[in-house]
């Protein structure tokens, strides 16, 4: 595709930069060719003390100005930038990367070929392939996972045996690859003294401390409001729809009454980005069986 | 009126001399706590004085403060003495000045408060943008208007750099600034996407072609001669380098922006006319360093010769790295990283702070009535400190900026990064501290130079000099 909306600039802009380049050259021979007078002035005074030596320019310096207009014709001829001419080289930057990356590749896929042959959870007990994943976790994951993998407020820690949508390794391949999208919607309908009762009855399910008289009226609620549809009758989730188990001691966002109530009240909105188009396969293996061992420890 | 007409104006060269002085110790302190911040990240405090808003500050600081005023002064004393005539434009002179002035306080209050435009080195926003504009002007006004009733034929070769200055940073302000202001304090560029871009290193590299470069050959080309009390060493090799110069700097912009959406042909043009300015650059360094040739001995005891002689050795250095930062090789390196840093201080602190600390100290004793600076000794004190603390900048960010780079690149067996983004950080606290006392080090030389000013503007007459008649006239 061109640059240019039409052939007129492409033209102008091959024009001007030639004979731009050309007038450099131009200007150096025509005033190479003044008459000098080595260590006589010009004749002109200037504030009593200030004149000028009529000496010539400096041989090297005009060879080295030459040498830098030829190099920059040289370099016009092998390379884009007379506007759509592409040069005698083809040679482009995107052209260059994609180079530079199928060169990468090329050199790596025996090592990732290797370990994609292998089953999950025996890349997980290898040394070699685990430093690997440790190194494409640090790359890719630690922004919001933490260096540590323990996450932090509504980013999963990796490293315990609590999973959102499922530690089997096929579902974890399943969430690195197409990524996650959890929504816990905004409930402020209900109102805010019958959040508060929610709030309450949520902390009574994993033995946190909480007003009994309010968590029994929130049970009722739990009920009636349709929270059960997502995090079930008994409260322990749905690892199918990422609904989070409130019986047991993990909180993405925080246990106390006031997160809660603010969980329940606006609702949460959880995006795990999908990797499998940018990282392919083999190293999406390698990175579910880090994490499967992360777990594992 | 006779009588005015008959003395130079140097009421406004006195005022921008000593505020060249007092910016220069404001903008170096900002740019050494900001250094301190990178070493100490703990003094960063609240959104006022954080790294973030102050950066802008230092930048702008030191190119419009320090040196916008050290420019104003020497062109004024220049294109008064080179004419052989008084300024022209009567009360646009001081306008000049307490414009200038207020445009420098406007930027240190709203700089800080978070009001910027985003453009690197023009960050004001419109309100003050429109007052630059009207400065501006009026400087071209008054400098042209003095060319005009010049006494003397010829037009001297400072006044063809001071010139082309005020016309190219004219021009770049206008179009660069080019916004739709949205309330008093906030506006868009009328550009968009890679063309903002373009049109912002158009500019920001011009500012440092234009503001930073040609403006202060201009300088030199007044007071190296007059320091050394020897000619120009090549007229013809002024011409050259100077034409060859203010043309080919317009076109090396799109080397900021290397490896980008900016097409490969564009990158190209920058590339090249960035290679081509080498010569024109070094012409300057030449003809400023040749001037001296038969005078060397003088270089030895006298202060102010050192600094303008270690300028443009600055000066040479930097325009031949300036260059070779420009490939697109090397910058693939380079770029993102402190050895940009670097060059931008070797070009900064080593030739356009050193030239105009040696022009301002050719300048303070004339200025306030003395035949010499009130310590020539600590003038020689602020020279060597200056130097080493340049030195120590310099060398510390080149092997922060090529570790940097090289630990960026550096890939595992397994195509994974060697090194995460942190562990450059981390590899790099070493030399910030170093470039941090490089920093503690110029300012302390500066801190001198203010005792120096004081001491000598002490009991001094600012009497106005009698206009000197063009030399023909002696005879």
């Amino acid at each position: 595709m061109s640059d240019f909306v039409s052939d007129f600039w492409n033209l102008y802009v091959i024009v001007i930069v030639l004979a731009s380049i050309l007038a450099c050259a131009v200007l150096l021979i025509v005033q190479g060719k003044a008459t000098f007078t080595p260590g006589k002035t010009m004749g002109h005074v200037w504030d009593e003390t200030l004149e000028e030596y009529n000496n010539p320019m400096p041989k090297w310096w005009s060879w080295l100005f030459v040498i830098t207009v030829v190099f920059a014709l040289v370099y016009l001829a092998l390379y884009p930038g007379l506007g759509n001419f592409k040069g005698m080289l083809g040679w482009t930057s995107a052209g260059q990367h994609t180079a530079e990356v199928a060169k990468m590749d090329a050199a790596v896929k025996p090592l990732y070929d290797k370990y994609m042959a292998m089953d999950l959870k025996a890349v997980a007990g290898d040394k070699q392939a685990m430093e690997m994943g440790k190194r494409l976790y640090l790359t890719y994951c630690m922004q919001c996972h933490g260096a540590d993998a323990r996450g932090a407020k509504g980013f999963p820690n990796l490293t315990d045996a609590d999973w959102q949508w499922g530690g089997a390794p096929e579902q974890i391949v399943e969430t690195i690859s197409a990524g996650r999208m959890g929504v816990m919607p905004p409930h402020a309908q209900l109102g805010g003294e019958t959040i508060k009762d929610l709030a309450n009855y949520v902390r009574s399910l994993s033995g946190l401390p909480h007003d009994s008289v309010r968590a029994g009226k929130g049970q009722v609620a739990f009920n009636e409001a349709g929270c059960v549809g997502c995090h079930g009758v008994d409260g322990t989730g749905m690892q199918a729809l990422g609904a989070p188990n409130l019986t047991d001691k993990v909180w993405l966002y925080g246990s106390s009454e006031a997160t809660i109530t603010e969980t329940i009240t606006n609702g949460r909105q959880n995006k795990m980005p999908a990797w499998k188009e940018f990282l392919g396969d083999a190293k999406v293996h390698l990175l579910a069986a880090y994490v499967t061992s992360l777990s594992a420890k | 009126m006779s009588g005015t007409q008959t003395t130079y104006n140097d009421k406004v060269v006195r005022q921008f001399t000593v505020m060249t002085v007092i910016w220069g110790i404001v903008g170096m302190l900002v740019g050494v706590i900001i250094a301190a911040q990178l070493v100490w990240p703990e003094l960063n405090f609240g959104p006022w004085l954080h790294f973030g808003r102050l950066r802008p500050l230092h930048t702008n600081a030191v190119i419009f403060a320090f040196g916008g005023c050290a420019l104003f002064a020497t062109s004024y004393w220049c294109v008064q003495r080179t004419c052989h005539t008084r300024l022209w434009g009567g009360p646009l002179v001081p306008f000049t000045f307490w414009g200038w002035q207020l445009v420098i306080l406007l930027a240190a209050v709203s700089l800080p408060l978070g009001f910027t435009t985003g453009k690197e080195y023009a960050e004001l926003e419109w309100p003050i943008d429109i007052l630059i504009t009207l400065v501006w002007v009026s400087y071209g006004l008054v400098f042209f208007g003095t060319i005009a009733k010049r006494t003397v034929s010829h037009i001297y070769v400072a006044n063809w750099f001071f010139g082309s200055m005020i016309i190219a940073v004219a021009l770049l302000h206008l179009v660069n600034s080019a916004a739709v202001p949205v309330s008093l304090t906030r506006s868009f560029s009328v550009y968009s996407g890679v063309q903002d871009a373009m049109v912002q290193w158009w500019y920001g590299h011009n500012a440092v072609g234009f503001f930073l470069t040609a403006g202060f050959l201009g300088m030199m080309y007044y007071f190296v001669p007059k320091q050394a009390g020897r000619p120009v060493y090549s007229y013809r090799l002024s011409v050259v380098h100077f034409w060859a110069l203010i043309f080919t700097y317009m076109w090396a912009g799109p080397h900021h922006l290397h490896y980008t959406a900016l097409p490969d042909w564009t990158q190209s043009v920058g590339m090249l006319f960035s290679l081509i300015l080498l010569a024109p650059s070094w012409g300057g360094m030449i003809n400023g360093i040749m001037t001296l040739s038969g005078a060397w001995h003088k270089l030895r005891d006298d202060p102010i010769l050192k600094f303008l002689i270690t300028s443009l050795s600055f000066y040479g250095m930097s325009t031949f790295e300036g260059p070779m930062m420009s490939i697109k090789t090397v910058n693939a390196l380079s770029h993102y990283t402190d050895w940009t840093v670097g060059h931008v201080h070797s070009g900064a602190l080593g030739w356009v702070a050193m030239v105009s600390i040696g022009s301002m100290y050719y300048l303070l004793p004339r200025l306030f009535g003395k035949t010499e600076m009130y310590s020539t000794k600590l003038v020689t004190t602020h020279f060597w400190i200056a130097t080493i603390g340049t030195v120590l900048y310099i060398a510390s960010m080149w092997i922060a900026g090529v570790m940097q780079g090289l630990m960026w690149r550096a890939v595992n067996a397994d195509g994974t990064l060697a090194y995460s983004f942190v562990e450059s950080v981390k590899g790099s606290y070493p030399f910030w501290a170093i470039r941090w006392l490089g920093g503690v080090l110029f300012l302390t030389g500066m801190l001198i130079m203010a005792y120096n000013m004081f001491k000598t503007m002490a009991g001094g007459k600012t009497q106005d000099m009698p206009v000197v008649a063009p030399a023909g006239h002696h005879a």
